[in-house]
């Protein structure tokens, strides 16, 4: 799928591009059992028959709207629609590919929940080019996560003492839990990332956000999330979203 | 549950390999539950005898970064296809990945080249570009959850408790949360199906406990991934959470069990958190409804030293749970080290109670 091609198609052409896309909507027919089991439905101003119906459209206006919204950033990704769904469409699989368009084509900057994606990047998806791991002991700040708890926190404090009786090799080089993943494994990593378009997302959440961050006027930094931009987006919340 | 609905689950049986296996790590159950994957490997190899690969060139599956959408999906199956030519060169041909939703993404990427061919020719030309290797899809992808409901019965007669209260007698109520990811995008992966999932079911009802069937019982977690992972959208997640212990809470569950490792954190610490923020538990001591990992259950009733397995490191305390069923253990070597060294305690929540055995 590539951002170049929307001058010549519309939007239902470049969501159809995208192989989840063709599996996850087959002519919904608006029965409303994925809005009845899903979680995110529960709790946000979100609807996944509405998603189907809309997309199935293909209004390119309303597509586009959608896009830019805060409504395609609700889904949990937990699948459970995909297991009711009568005709076998899958909701979540449709916001996957609504979000990657979303992102390739900057929309996701113009709400609250989409420019989200910028503090998930600068953790989540660096943690992966420069450790191997999504997530590792050494990523969960007690601080950033006070959630979980005073054991968590002497568990990091701790955490070669504590993990290493556990049978782990904290940060060590071989193998085992915790280990240090070595960087031929790492280079391998980041060249399928280079071939395969994740390096190319990456830049484009990076270019985005940064004209917004320019916007607001707030520091940025080319990594990390020592910036008033990653908080800004890890943080804000207008309470808006909820029924 | 009727007769009828009690057996349905026989119609969803899914294909186990017996033995030579590939472990793949996860980033979730390394961090949170190292223990939980060093016991699986020891029960697997001391406790069965089996033959299985930790190699250390593996990594993560993209599984986390891919459900929250930073990574692309050509980038997850490319990544995976690098993890499949580890297997390959190892030279076993059953995957077992550790991780639920590493284990949703394995099936997911199977399915895909199942149905779209074309995918997987693109990933193989990408693996290739990228690094030159080549992988085989494998024969069989099972979740070691199901190798142990497997071998079950084995486990059993080598266990040294069971799930039974030795106080009364009676079968420990036990609350089975699978993770989503096991059975909900493809019920036919997951033993049971996504309706009746048996693969926790049938190790708690073989080794002694009973479960406890509740309305909210296959709703989610709340993770949500991003939902989770960005400060601002927690409160997704604990509600969510918060609703399936309102739903178990009148059975009075002697402890939770999870297949998916980030499932048992977030019960374990939303517990935590909705002490701490409304002063509510969901138990009758203020203490807590502890929650293990599969590996832990298997471990403890084992025999294996809980401190061993990583039992210290919950939210929710499980001495209650172990003084029920008997299990010997050594408060005093709750928070010692690799080194031998004592760590000292964690500090102390305000309104979750908590005994730190000293």
């Amino acid at each position: 799928m590539g951002k170049q091609n929307l001058s010549m198609t519309g939007y239902y052409d470049l969501l159809m591009q995208d192989v989840r896309f063709r599996e996850g909507l087959t002519a919904c027919m608006n029965c409303g059992v994925c809005t009845a089991i899903c979680p995110a439905a529960e709790f946000y101003k979100y609807d996944p028959r509405q998603i189907c119906n809309l997309v199935q459209t293909r209004d390119d206006n309303k597509i586009e709207e959608l896009l830019k919204s805060d409504t395609i950033w609700y889904c949990g990704q937990c699948m459970s629609c995909k297991t009711r769904c009568p005709r076998g469409n899958v909701p979540a699989l449709i916001i996957s590919v609504l979000r990657k368009v979303s992102q390739e084509l900057g929309y996701f900057t113009q709400s609250e929940k989409g420019r989200q994606q910028f503090a998930i990047k600068r953790t989540v998806g660096d943690n992966i080019i420069n450790t191997g791991y999504c997530v590792h002991v050494d990523h969960v700040n007690p601080k950033l996560h006070p959630e979980q708890g005073p054991v968590w926190k002497w568990y990091v404090e701790n955490a070669e003492e504590v993990a290493d009786r556990l049978g782990a090799n904290y940060n060590k080089e071989g193998g085992g839990a915790l280990r240090k993943i070595s960087q031929k494994n790492l280079d391998e990593v980041k060249k399928i990332f280079d071939v395969t378009g994740g390096s190319e997302l990456y830049g484009d959440i990076e270019k985005f956000s940064k004209e917004v961050a320019d916007k607001f006027k707030m520091s940025f930094e080319k990594e990390g999330i020592n910036n008033e931009y990653f908080f800004h987006t890890y943080i804000e919340n207008s309470n808006n979203h909820q029924k | 549950m009727t007769e009828t609905k009690k057996h349905f689950w026989n119609e969803y049986q899914k294909e186990i390999a017996e033995d030579n296996f590939f472990y793949e790590r996860s980033c979730i159950r390394q961090s949170f539950f190292p223990g939980s994957e060093t016991i699986f490997l020891k029960i697997l190899t001391d406790d069965l005898g089996k033959n299985i690969i930790d190699d250390p060139n593996q990594h993560t599956c993209t599984g986390i970064g891919y459900h929250s959408d930073v990574v692309p999906f050509d980038t997850t199956m490319t990544v995976v296809g690098r993890l499949f030519s580890l297997m390959k060169d190892s030279g076993v041909r059953n995957y077992v990945p550790s991780c639920v939703t590493s284990f949703g993404v394995f099936t997911e990427v199977v399915e895909t080249w199942k149905h779209f061919p074309e995918e997987l020719e693109k990933t193989r030309d990408n693996l290739r570009k990228a690094t030159g290797r080549e992988f085989d899809i494998p024969e069989n992808i099972a979740h070691p959850s199901d190798i142990i409901y497997k071998y079950r019965k084995e486990l059993k007669e080598k266990m040294k408790y069971q799930l039974v209260n030795r106080h009364t007698g009676k079968p420990l109520k036990v609350v089975e949360h699978i993770g989503c990811h096991y059975g909900k995008i493809f019920s036919k992966h997951a033993v049971g199906g996504a309706e009746f999932p048996q693969v926790l079911a049938g190790m708690i009802e073989e080794w002694g406990g009973e479960v406890v069937d509740y309305p909210e019982r296959r709703h989610c977690c709340g993770f949500g991934f991003r939902q989770y992972l960005v400060m601002a959208n927690r409160g997704y997640s604990v509600a969510n959470t918060k609703k399936k212990f309102e739903s178990m809470k009148p059975y009075k569950p002697d402890f939770i069990v999870a297949n998916c490792p980030g499932c048992a954190m977030f019960m374990d610490r939303w517990q935590y958190t909705i002490a701490e923020m409304e002063g509510i538990t969901y138990d009758d001591n203020k203490m807590g409804i502890p929650v293990l990992t599969y590996e832990e259950m298997a471990g403890m009733l084992l025999g294996y030293n809980p401190w061993d397995l990583g039992l210290q490191i919950h939210q929710v305390q499980v001495e209650q749970l172990l003084d029920k069923i008997g299990i010997e253990y050594n408060p005093d070597d709750k928070f010692i080290g690799k080194s031998g060294k004592y760590l000292g305690e964690p500090e102390k929540p305000e309104n979750l109670v908590v005994d730190y055995g000293k």
